[in-house]
């Protein structure tokens, strides 16, 4: 059921184990494997409003499982343009495939720029040799 | 006829279990660490919180049969000529019903009523009793027991001598070649060519039992277990299980600060009989308990936690996401006016009010 261990090289990465899909002025988050393997099985996602605005580095969210809670943090800025109801439903996603049908929210970002601040794929790995 | 413990040795000036600085290890941890388990650190040991994941390990124990480490709790000895009397005065239910062979789920309470801490009571013979504790509070029932412990009774702590594997789920008998028998007894036997004492007692709701076996035996008997098919389970289970069927936690639930009233404990507590606190617990059943300890489940997608408020006075004492409903559930103590199944509560969650409803117990059910 849970996912093997992986960092993909496409994805930009926030110290705080989130990762983020930039495509164009859009970026699509979520939490890194690190994270969800930290966490557990997760059975809930307390997801923000579609409208509402995340700030880099500030928390979007919550993600529990059955022993712990964890903030969610932006790796950018931006509006929620959609929020995964999927993984609403069942949180277990997130562990099952957690960059593909796991992923938590789609932003319009609202300062690109932030992007170059993120960690790329090797250096996140080298991060989370670290922990 | 008298059945003695294995092992069971009298030794002069009790060791005093001493608040340890460094954690512990159960004679298991190097089985826990070879099968990928997440150790952390609880009741003073490192001990596995989770193997697979804790929802696959619950679905065993409710579906299969699932092993638990339970080598941290506390074994105390309690033997002599007095030593039936003695506890008569100390615990809650009345140790007098106990047989040779029986077992009994029992309170050690204050002055004041409260639970300094619920234990299981085991009878071997006319003044041969053993105690198994919860691990956080081994130092506090022995020290409270030694204290008052009378000409006649020699209260010993022998938690290091012992393992105990908790072998739990509907094929467990099967699993383990063993008959069935009732509930809340015990026998001494051998499985896997090690003697164990098999206690037909547990902590999820499923049948199964409690093998207390040697320090020195608990690695060839947890292999054995393992190699008849049961699934080794964690800490997380265990408490996500427990909360399914509303067996309250020390600590959490119930504490010192807390009455047996209060926490629907009444069961365990012979009123008509004489033991610490005992007058403070008829008063209080009298009167009522202004506060009563219920079983909820939410009712909004949300995880209850301890200590989360319940609005109109009532505070979340354990709670989790229930693996077989698959929604929050929890147990807390609300205003009596509350108590009521069905009735609607409304639980802060970090903020948000989440609605939850009062349930019978057990909050899980097995269809049959």
């Amino acid at each position: 059921m849970a996912a093997p261990e992986s960092y993909p090289d496409d994805l930009r990465y926030h110290p705080e184990h989130d990762w983020a899909r930039v495509e164009g002025d859009e970026a699509t988050l979520g939490i890194t494997w690190f994270a969800q393997d930290a966490l557990g099985e997760l059975v809930h996602y307390e997801a923000p409003d579609v409208g509402t605005t995340v700030s880099k580095d500030a928390s979007y969210g919550e993600v529990e499982s059955v022993k712990a809670v964890s903030d969610i943090v932006a790796p950018l800025s931006g509006e929620v343009l959609e929020v995964n109801q999927k993984v609403v439903d069942e949180p277990e996603v997130v562990n099952e495939d957690p960059y593909g049908g796991g992923w938590l929210i789609r932003i319009r970002m609202s300062d690109p720029g932030e992007v170059g601040g993120l960690l790329d794929a090797e250096a996140y790995r080298a991060h989370v040799a670290e922990q | 006829m008298q059945k003695r413990f294995p092992h069971a040795r009298s030794v002069n000036g009790a060791r005093v279990a001493l608040v340890e600085r460094t954690l512990l290890r159960t004679p298991l941890y190097e089985r826990h660490v070879a099968l990928g388990a997440r150790v952390v650190p609880f009741a003073g040991y490192e001990m596995p919180v989770q193997y697979a994941g804790v929802s696959e390990e619950h679905r065993a124990v409710r579906g299969d049969c699932g092993v638990f480490d339970v080598s941290h709790m506390g074994e105390l000895h309690v033997d002599g000529p007095t030593a039936q009397v003695f506890l008569q005065e100390m615990l809650s239910n009345d140790v007098d019903r106990l047989e040779d062979g029986g077992a009994q789920y029992t309170l050690l309470t204050n002055e004041r009523g409260g639970i300094v801490d619920d234990l299981i009571v085991y009878r071997f013979g006319r003044g041969v009793f053993l105690l198994v504790v919860n691990a956080s509070n081994r130092g506090a029932v022995y020290g409270w027991l030694k204290e008052r412990e009378p000409r006649g009774t020699e209260v010993r702590d022998a938690s290091d001598e012992y393992a105990l594997l908790a072998v739990q789920g509907p094929r467990s008998l099967e699993r383990l070649g063993l008959p069935d028998a009732p509930a809340f007894t015990h026998e001494m036997g051998e499985l896997a060519g090690i003697e164990v004492m098999i206690c037909r007692t547990g902590y999820t709701g499923e049948k199964g039992v409690e093998l207390c076996c040697a320090e020195g035996d608990a690695p060839a008997l947890w292999d054995a277990v393992l190699s008849r098919g049961a699934t080794p389970c964690g800490l997380g289970a265990r408490d996500t299980l427990r909360l399914e069927m509303c067996y309250p936690l020390h600590g959490n639930d119930i504490t010192p600060e807390t009455d047996a009233i209060s926490a629907e404990l009444g069961w365990a507590c012979a009123l008509d009989t004489e033991f610490t606190g005992v007058a403070e617990l008829r008063r209080i059943k009298g009167e009522g308990p202004a506060r009563r300890l219920v079983p909820f489940v939410m009712e909004e997608r949300a995880v209850p936690r301890q200590g989360m408020p319940i609005e109109g006075g009532g505070e979340v004492t354990s709670g989790t996401h229930s693996p077989m409903l698959d929604r929050g559930i929890g147990m807390g103590y609300v205003p009596a006016a509350s108590a009521a199944p069905d009735t609607e509560l409304v639980v802060d969650v970090r903020g948000k009010a989440r609605r939850a409803r009062v349930v019978k117990k057990p909050i899980y059910r097995k269809e049959s």
